[in-house]
């Protein structure tokens, strides 16, 4: 009746995650006392669950990356914790089953829920009104998007309280991902999660590239759209063309897990170096979708604090390009040790180092657009400068790793941890804080406060270093990596710096929640009234604070790169508005109602309840045919009331 | 005549100076950090930083020359990256301004160039240095190489000297001064052999034999383990690599033919259950062609814990 | 808010503006949906080309169990392959009457549609189900696991065309052919045909290839 789900999935006997679901459930239960006490659900509903705006999506794509950055950092500090315990005779807190499925829950939920709703989150933000059109290409779907990605998240967070995660790491390998060496509900909790929500990002990449490419402001040609959107195109691209690749990859797995195939398995056949091919084939462009986008905004950062134009806008634009074509170039990289041998070796490796000109050339790019400038230090500047001198140092490392025999002695020690923690975090993340500062205020009409933000600044740099560098002296002492128990006494003064390190980037969290809690309560000193806070460059600094739902009344015609810094240098006045009717999409519970009964039939498959799972498929189906069915699926806006809106708009905030 | 709507070029904007001290922070502390990161490495003389072989000695080597000859673009970049932001920082009148720079084209040139050139000098590294250093690649010298056959079990590690007749469980004695040539599978799950001071890891893998070749200079004792997680019992999954002279080594075997048990199928089939921390132990005899058999046996079954109920002898830590 | 143009007001697309190199302003819903549901299809090839990737290399490992060359019947692979091509060809010119405003000749093409499709369908079922009563399921050894889940994966994707099929017929008599509903049908046309490339792949490299 209930597959293999019975009251013994749940964890009474083990107080940690029972302790840490019982805080986050007395969180949940409080935030929703709140909504229901002061009304705000028929506002939520109205306004953002069922909003197909894109601009609405992108935020609450930021907010389900930044609260699952809470979880996924819990365990990064349960990890460094045992780490610097339990040493020699000592046994730390962390029995092995629990610190698996510790640092395996660890890499998925940051690369999945965190990284990845981040990096989607401000694309969705931007990108429309960047380029200066009313919303992306297929708004409703955008929503289904943002919510079964939301809802890999939630599954996989229930397996804190019902049954346990996967303990096969973060890329879930075969033959330990199979059947015979995980048989437990463990990998199923890891495989559906990310199929739905990996339905998801596809659907998001399908989405961005025909906005991109099909759907801008008349006169911008390719060559003057903003490096953010070409960027974001490179990284959309690689979306569609890496995240089918794990889907068949999973679903080979889940066949072999659920219908006894034998695709990885050990006997009758499977191969489990294909598993590895596979998967790096969709991870490596992976972390080129991550690092993409942060990079578009590290351009648009420094062009703007500097005062002047990206420098050699057209060289910017080919890196890009490059790099998103050689992602795909050089995923075995990731499994130099597997034993190619050394003409397949080298050709992957030289492939890798090759990555290093387009990157080296942005970099260079980076440089020169503060040379001669006129650079204000804001919080996301400094952000740009420490991703400068972090990523540099990261990508030296990478370029280490990528010289085969060289990697044969660091292949998944602490010094690759490093390594690539080093990237992401330099790159990804200080790429995406650097993004919500800067553009906070036109998604909500008041700056964030730039003390704290500062703050957070400092300590995510610094507790990075103190976190990281340890562990690279760390691997190259012979330290390999995910290790429940550390052997060696000696390490012990190396692993309490890492941890010192990572209590000084919690406190670099704590700030950025300081930050918006003060933010929020002095937002009336901090209102953006311009709708330009930094004396921007690209279109969407010329819409107001927040900008309308339509962002644009009459779409802008551009003419240069920089269209909106071209109209401020010039002094334009601007004539009056001749407006015409436009439609808008309308509000659509679709996604939510899709990724609900995503989430019974995810958890049904995982238990295998079978009944749940034809149901729940069913009503999605029933769902998807109700919407292909519909009509009216777009309001429209005539052209007087765009013109009272536009007045009653621009009425507020004029001087007197 | 001005709209409010749009902001002149010249306003001002953000935080006023004294942001500048931050700069000065920065500086030091990296300083600190590099400092204090030097200081320990120079006194962590292990693993990969300790080479006692050939291999490692030459990956050792190779590792800080990529090290240099990246260090000479990304020291400059560093640096300059700093200089400019504190130079060219808004409060500075003496500090020259440009506008938009637009597309100069020599520049351009070298700021491609500077990249291109370091990796085409990396190519040729990795190119050449895979192939000599490929763990396939027999190491020459006088003696005949030493057969080892290494199989990866739940969680400890089998070594078999195919030619001596012997075995060992987490302990690999070997000659100095002498190839070693493994052979190396898995009866389970994928794991890396690997031991830092000797050079490369190799994954193994059920069903599969992979190759690898090491030589140890001078004896010692040195630390060996899984470099691929893989389960429970992971961290426990360690040995020693002990190199002993050669005539020791002899005597070594004869030790070992003369005590203990022999590792026939039955004793093989106990060993291959699934244990954790394993004290190193020896076998007197092996059964002929054990490791061909192992790997028939992975191709033909299923192996490992499949009980949920199972329950790791001596490692139970309560919570 | 606009960027106001030197002198002139913005009414619409200016003429002198280079189309060709993108600056002609935001394109037509149905360029817009054809392309995006295009590049998801582009997405559903490279899923393909995924599982083809492992059937050619799990192509050989046939665990001591029946071979391609033991089960294909070659026969029934042409003719199958006879009715998706077909198929195709009727899909076309249900199409083309959708796309001249005639209703009822498109219902007939899609009726052929559907009916050949189903032939397809059945020849592939009755194999399956064929290979799995003789003991050479996709759990007998990897090389079967592949196949079935490449040629399966493709039959699922034609079940589904012709459920959708279905539904656009129903929507094609309750509605008639109003643009939304041209759109829809583009989409679906486009489905058809890439599956019918697909198939090309698959006897290919699977059936022609596999039962040497």
């Amino acid at each position: 009746m209930l597959g293999r789900l019975s009251w013994a999935a749940i964890p009474l006997d083990q107080p940690l995650p029972l302790y840490a679901m019982g805080v986050v459930g007395i969180v949940i239960l409080i935030v929703l006392g709140i909504v229901t006490v002061k009304g705000w659900w028929p506002y939520l509903w109205r306004e953002w669950i069922t909003s197909v705006d894109h601009k609405r999506i992108g935020v609450m794509y930021v907010i389900l990356g930044l609260v699952m950055l809470l979880r996924g950092y819990s365990d990064a500090i349960m990890m460094r914790s045992q780490q610097a315990i339990a040493i020699g005779d000592a046994q730390g807190y962390l029995p092995p089953d629990h610190y698996d499925q510790i640092f395996s829950a660890h890499g998925t939920i940051m690369i999945f829920f965190v990284a990845m709703p981040l990096v989607i989150g401000l694309m969705n933000f931007v990108v429309p009104l960047q380029l200066g059109v009313h919303d992306v290409a297929f708004p409703t779907l955008n929503s289904v998007s943002f919510w079964l990605t939301a809802t890999g998240a939630l599954l996989v967070n229930v397996s804190l309280v019902i049954g346990s995660f996967s303990r096969a790491t973060w890329w879930g390998y075969p033959p330990l991902s199979e059947l015979t060496f995980s048989p437990d509900e463990g990998v199923d909790y890891y495989l559906w999660p990310l199929q739905i929500s990996g339905i998801g990002t596809l659907l998001t990449g399908v989405n961005f590239v025909t906005t991109i490419l099909k759907l801008r402001a008349p006169g911008m040609i390719y060559f003057r759209m903003p490096v953010f959107c070409w960027t974001a195109l490179a990284a959309n691209m690689l979306i569609v063309a890496a995240f089918p690749v794990l889907t068949a990859t999973f679903a080979m797995l889940l066949l072999d897990r659920y219908l006894g195939m034998h695709f990885f398995t050990n006997d009758a056949g499977g191969n489990q170096m294909m598993y590895a091919n596979l998967f790096w084939a969709w991870g490596h462009p992976e972390v080129y979708i991550l690092v993409l986008p942060a990079f578009g905004v590290f351009s648009e950062v420094a062009a703007t604090f500097s005062g002047k134009g990206l420098f050699s806008y057209r060289s910017m634009v080919l890196a890009t390009l490059g790099i998103c074509i050689l992602a795909f170039m050089v995923w075995l990289h990731h499994f130099f040790t597997m034993g190619a041998g050394a003409d397949v070796n080298a050709v992957f490796g030289i492939m890798s180092s090759i990555i290093a000109v387009p990157t080296g050339a942005k970099i260079f790019n980076w440089l020169f657009t503060l040379f001669r400038g006129r650079i204000v230090f804001t919080t996301p500047i400094l952000f740009l400068i420490g991703f400068m001198i972090t990523f540099v140092l990261g990508g030296l490392t990478g370029v280490l790793l990528a010289v085969p025999p060289v990697d044969f002695v660091l292949h998944n020690s602490a010094f690759l941890v490093a390594h690539f923690h080093h990237v992401i975090i330099g790159g990804v993340v200080f790429g995406a804080l650097a993004g919500i500062n800067y553009w906070f205020p036109k998604a909500f009409g008041f700056t964030l406060d730039e003390r704290w933000g500062k703050a957070s600044f400092w300590c995510w740099l610094i507790g990075f270093y103190l976190a990281f560098m340890p562990l690279y002296v760390l691997g190259l002492m012979g330290m390999t990596r995910r290790m429940q128990h550390i052997p060696d006494p000696s390490w012990r003064p190396l692993l309490l710096v890492a941890e010192l390190g990572a209590i000084v980037v919690f406190l670099g969290i704590l700030c950025q929640i300081a930050q918006l809690y003060v933010s929020i309560r002095t937002r009336e000193q901090r209102r953006d009234l311009t709708g330009d806070p930094w004396n921007g460059r690209t279109l969407e600094w010329s819409t107001s604070s927040p900008p309308p739902a339509y962002n644009f009344a009459v779409l802008p015609r551009v003419e240069t790169i920089d269209a909106f810094w071209e109209v401020k240098r010039k002094g334009l006045t601007p004539v009056e508005e001749v407006y015409e009717t436009i439609e808008m999409p309308r509000n659509s519970p679709i996604g939510f109602v899709i990724a609900f009964f995503a989430t019974f039939t995810g958890f049904a498959l995982i238990w295998h309840i079978w009944w749940i799972v034809i149901l729940g498929l069913l009503a999605a189906a029933v769902t998807v045919l109700v919407f292909g069915w519909s009509e009216n699926r777009q309001h429209e806006i005539s052209a007087n009331e765009m013109a009272q809106l536009e007045r009653a708009r621009l009425g507020l905030g004029r001087p007197a | 005549m001005h709209d409010w709507r749009y902001a002149t070029p010249d306003a001002s904007l953000g935080p006023a100076p004294g942001v500048g001290q931050g700069f000065r922070h920065l500086g030091l502390l990296r300083w600190l950090v590099g400092c204090a990161a030097l200081a320990v490495a120079s006194c962590a003389q292990q693993g990969v930083l300790d080479p006692q072989g050939p291999i490692a000695s030459a990956q050792l080597l190779l590792l800080l020359n990529s090290t240099a000859i990246m260090l000479v673009v990304v020291i400059p970049v560093i640096l300059a990256t700093l200089g400019f932001a504190w130079w060219y920082r808004a409060s500075n009148a003496q500090a020259s301004r440009s506008a938009d720079e637009g597309y100069e084209g020599r520049t351009e040139f070298v700021l491609w160039s500077i990249p291109t050139l370091i990796v085409i000098l990396l190519g040729g590294v990795i190119w050449i240095s895979s192939h000599k250093l490929d763990p396939r690649a027999p190491i020459p010298a006088n003696v005949n190489p030493l057969r080892v056959e290494v199989v990866a079990l739940d969680w400890k590690w089998l070594f078999i000297y195919p030619d001596q007749g012997i075995a060992t469980v987490n302990q690999l004695v070997i000659p100095t001064a002498t190839p070693v040539s493994f052979r190396l599978t898995s009866a389970t799950v994928m794991n890396s052999f690997f031991v830092p001071q000797l050079g490369s890891q190799i994954y193994t893998m059920g069903g599969m034999t992979t190759h690898l070749n090491l030589l140890a200079d001078a004896p010692g004792e040195y630390p060996g383990f899984s470099a691929m997680f893989s389960g429970d019992g992971f961290a426990e999954m360690r040995f020693i690599a002990k190199a002993v002279p050669a005539g020791d080594f002899d005597s070594w075997v004869g030790q070992v033919r003369g005590s203990g048990s022999g590792l026939d199928l039955p004793a093989y089939a106990e060993l291959a259950r699934p244990s954790i921390a394993v004290p190193p132990k020896t076998y007197r005899s092996v059964e002929p062609k054990l490791f061909d058999r192992i790997i028939e046996q992975t191709l033909s079954g299923p192996r490992g814990p499949t009980s949920a109920a199972w329950c790791p002898p001596a490692q139970q830590t309560g919570g | 808010m606009t960027i106001a143009a030197l002198d002139t007001v913005p009414t619409g697309v200016p003429t002198e503006l280079a189309r060709g190199r993108g600056g002609g302003g935001p394109a037509s819903t149905r360029t817009v949906v054809a392309y995006g549901f295009w590049i998801f299809l582009l997405s559903d090839f490279i899923l393909f080309a995924g599982l083809f990737a492992a059937h050619a290399v799990l192509s050989g490992n046939t665990a001591g169990g029946p071979t391609g060359a033991e089960l294909f019947n070659l026969r029934n692979v042409f003719i199958e392959t006879m009715c998706l091509l077909f198929s195709s060809y009727t899909c076309g010119l249900g199409a083309l009457s959708a796309e001249r405003r005639q209703p009822a000749r498109f219902l007939i093409f899609a009726a052929l549609t559907l009916v050949l499709g189903a032939a397809f369908l059945v020849i592939e079922s009755t194999e399956f189900a064929g290979m799995v009563s003789k003991g050479a399921g996709p759990s007998r050894s990897a090389f079967l696991s592949a196949f079935f889940t490449l040629v399966g994966t493709h039959g699922v994707h034609v079940t589904g065309g012709l459920l959708w099929l279905v539904y656009m017929a129903a929507q094609v008599v309750a509605k008639g052919l109003r643009p939304q509903v041209l759109r829809r049908l583009l989409c679906w046309s486009l489905f058809w045909h890439a599956l019918d490339i697909v198939w090309v792949g698959v006897f290919t490299l699977v059936y022609l290839m596999g039962a040497r």
